[in-house]
């Protein structure tokens, strides 16, 4: 419980779902062009989650035509519309910034097999 | 001077999002309604201030000159007695209670508060000296102020030299915050930006007194 909760409780969103890094995600991002919204999709991988309460941010990669691309975003967001989970990786550490230094096969990461 | 005040306290710092969905660094301030204990005017005392309480305290826990200054204004007592000076007190009475309402229409504010204490602080840190090299001969002087003076003219340090001293732990201000949010209800202030002191200081809350 932290003394700001009073003003943070009306800030955290209840519709994010259960993912963690491995993961695969459709970030649904609304973008706002002049005065014109739409939903932009940003899939990729979870590399990180870091931070908590209001404050949580999570880092999503993906290769877009052959250039590694990352994006943070804050996980209460209003940016975001939804959040899709595609499929669950199995990852033995909390961050996964070696996948910036591998390509191609290196780069895949085990689906999870829950038994 | 300011023509309206309310003390308060620092809750700590968080953030919202603004109408563009952008993150807002915010300090929250709970404003409890102040109560007004005295009036102080020109004509008596000298200058003008308002001394105001907030929150309640056992009457059984006051001492009897303190009884008798709350029964003599007919408020009940509160936790602390803070003196908030204004332009004018003209239309404030006794036992009038303000809240953070007072504040809603104001765009920016000054918060003033005691900074959190550094201790006795060194140079590079108290007065931002840029310190010395970390090597070529540098020995045990890497963070020391280096000269202070000059030679027989005029033999002496000068007046003012910025010197390691005690830090912080000093009235501050903070000027041109602005207001966020004003929630009477619950009693918040949210101002944009950090506000001197410590959480749970009590910081005096005035519309600005300068322009933005």
């Amino acid at each position: 419980m932290q003394p700001t909760d009073l003003v943070d409780s009306q800030n955290l969103r209840d519709d994010v779902p259960d993912f963690g890094p491995g993961d695969s995600l459709k970030v649904h991002v609304r973008v706002t062009e002049g005065n014109r919204q739409r939903v932009q999709v940003f899939e990729g991988v979870v590399i990180a989650r870091q931070g908590s309460g209001v404050r949580e941010t999570f880092t999503v990669r993906k290769i877009s035509f052959s250039v590694g691309v990352e994006r943070t975003f804050p996980i209460h967001s209003p940016v975001i519309d939804h959040i899709e989970v595609m499929s669950r990786g199995d990852v033995r550490r909390a961050k996964l910034y070696y996948l910036r230094d591998r390509i191609g096969k290196k780069a895949k990461i085990k689906e999870k097999r829950d038994f | 001077m300011a023509s309206k005040a309310i003390v308060g306290e620092k809750v700590g710092m968080t953030q919202v999002w603004d109408d563009e969905n952008r993150v807002v660094p915010v300090t929250v301030l709970r404003v409890l309604p102040n109560r007004v204990v005295q009036i102080k005017t020109v004509a008596r005392d000298g200058y003008s201030a308002l001394q105001v309480t907030f929150g309640q305290r056992d009457s059984g826990k006051l001492t009897r000159p303190e009884a008798g200054h709350f029964d003599g204004a007919g408020v009940d007592a509160g936790v602390s007695l803070v003196e908030l000076r204004v332009d004018d007190v003209d239309g404030y009475e006794l036992g009038q209670e303000i809240t953070v309402d007072s504040l809603s229409d104001e765009a920016r504010v000054d918060v003033t508060s005691v900074s959190k204490g550094k201790g006795f602080a060194g140079v590079m840190k108290r007065h931002g000296f840029k310190g010395q090299r970390a090597s070529h001969g540098a020995h045990k002087v890497h963070r020391k102020p280096g000269a202070v003076g000059q030679c027989a003219t005029p033999s002496r340090v000068f007046k003012g030299k910025k010197m390691p001293g005690r830090m912080g732990n000093q009235r501050t201000t903070t000027l041109n915050l602005k207001v966020v949010e004003a929630d009477a209800e619950r009693g918040l202030l949210l101002v944009r930006g950090s506000v001197p002191g410590p959480s749970g200081a009590t910081v005096l809350i005035r519309n600005a007194v300068k322009g933005a």
